[in-house]
């Protein structure tokens, strides 16, 4: 069970809803994929062209968390306004806070998501920030009162997993909020190591939409993350240098 | 009167008064939006109770795809 602030859900798998192929495909992805939190931006509405379609209209919001996200912010102020705005549709009290801080690697900023992370938890938010892997800037942002911290594998849509395995040990072993990996996840084996590791979830998105099968792919997460999660809780044996046998040495009718 | 209705500036017609009215009129009250004048943000109650004046800044947002 993962539980992020008062609420409680049955996945630790978190998706996000950008750049499917179709609706269609996006639909059956979320679907297999048993995610209970999807990700969202906000954005202007192209009111002109209203007749447009919209994936969120497609779904039944009842079953499923929304958690929008600041994409977009560059400072703590546009954060909270995006925050702001997401939480008055009525649908969500959940914020991803993304505030970027470099359009080259999308890495956040970490100053000003701090600041945007404390504006928010005094606002009644439930408040999720996206964070590198910086272990200290993550005990602040626990002290600062967030809900979960999201530090990121490896930068958003890279696809090149997990970069700095000792930091994410080390923001997990400290933790008192759940840890999700967030972006840069690209296999399945990816998602299983951060689980293994002792993450609470993962959220990711391209590595699902921009898969050749991104329903096949879905799947394939969610086993993965399951799989992950069970050798977390079942404990892994030590490594070692040599080799122990497996068979009993004694009672061999060989010699 | 004439609005700046998400960064164009739009010539609403006479019978448009209320923020609701705007949603009508655009075909999109039945949608999920958020609206914003003048930098406050409403709730989807005071969409009915907000009448609009000229040269207000009116942003109407909506969620989209994203990670």
């Amino acid at each position: 069970m993962l539980k992020i602030g008062s609420l409680s859900f049955q996945s630790r798998l978190l998706l996000g809803t950008g750049k499917y192929p179709s609706f269609e495909i996006q639909k059956e992805a979320v679907e297999v994929s048993e995610a209970e939190i999807l990700t969202f931006a906000v954005r202007r509405m192209n009111i002109f062209e209203s007749s447009q379609q919209n994936f969120l209209e497609q779904l039944d919001t009842n079953k499923y968390t929304l958690l929008p996200n600041t994409a977009g912010a560059k400072t703590a102020a546009e954060a909270v306004r995006i925050a702001k705005l997401a939480k008055a549709s009525g649908l969500c009290d959940m914020i991803k806070v993304e505030v970027i801080g470099c359009d080259k690697t999308l890495l956040p900023d970490p100053i000003e998501t701090l600041k945007a992370t404390q504006e928010l938890v005094k606002e009644g938010f439930i408040v999720l920030p996206y964070t590198s892997d910086d272990v200290v800037l993550a005990r602040k942002l626990q002290e600062a009162g967030c809900h979960a911290v999201m530090p990121g594998a490896s930068p958003i849509g890279s696809g090149q997993g997990i970069i700095n395995p000792v930091n994410l040990n080390f923001i997990i072993e400290q933790a008192v909020v759940p840890v999700i990996v967030d972006a840069g996840i690209g296999s399945p084996g990816d998602a299983a190591l951060a689980m293994e590791l002792g993450a609470d979830g993962v959220l990711l998105n391209t590595a699902v939409s921009a898969a050749k099968d991104p329903v096949k792919m879905a799947k394939a997460m969610k086993l993965a993350i399951e799989a992950g999660r069970l050798g977390y809780e079942a404990g892994r044996i030590e490594k070692k240098r040599y080799a122990t046998a497996s068979s009993p040495k004694e009672g061999m009718s060989i010699g | 009167m004439k609005v700046l209705l998400n960064g164009e500036l739009v010539q609403l017609p006479e019978q448009v008064l209320f923020v609701s009215d705007v949603l009508k009129h655009y075909e999109i009250h039945d949608k999920v939006v958020v609206v914003e004048v003048n930098g406050e943000i409403l709730t989807k109650l005071e969409h009915q109770s907000t009448r609009l004046a000229d040269k207000d800044k009116i942003e109407i947002v909506h969620f989209v795809g994203g990670g």
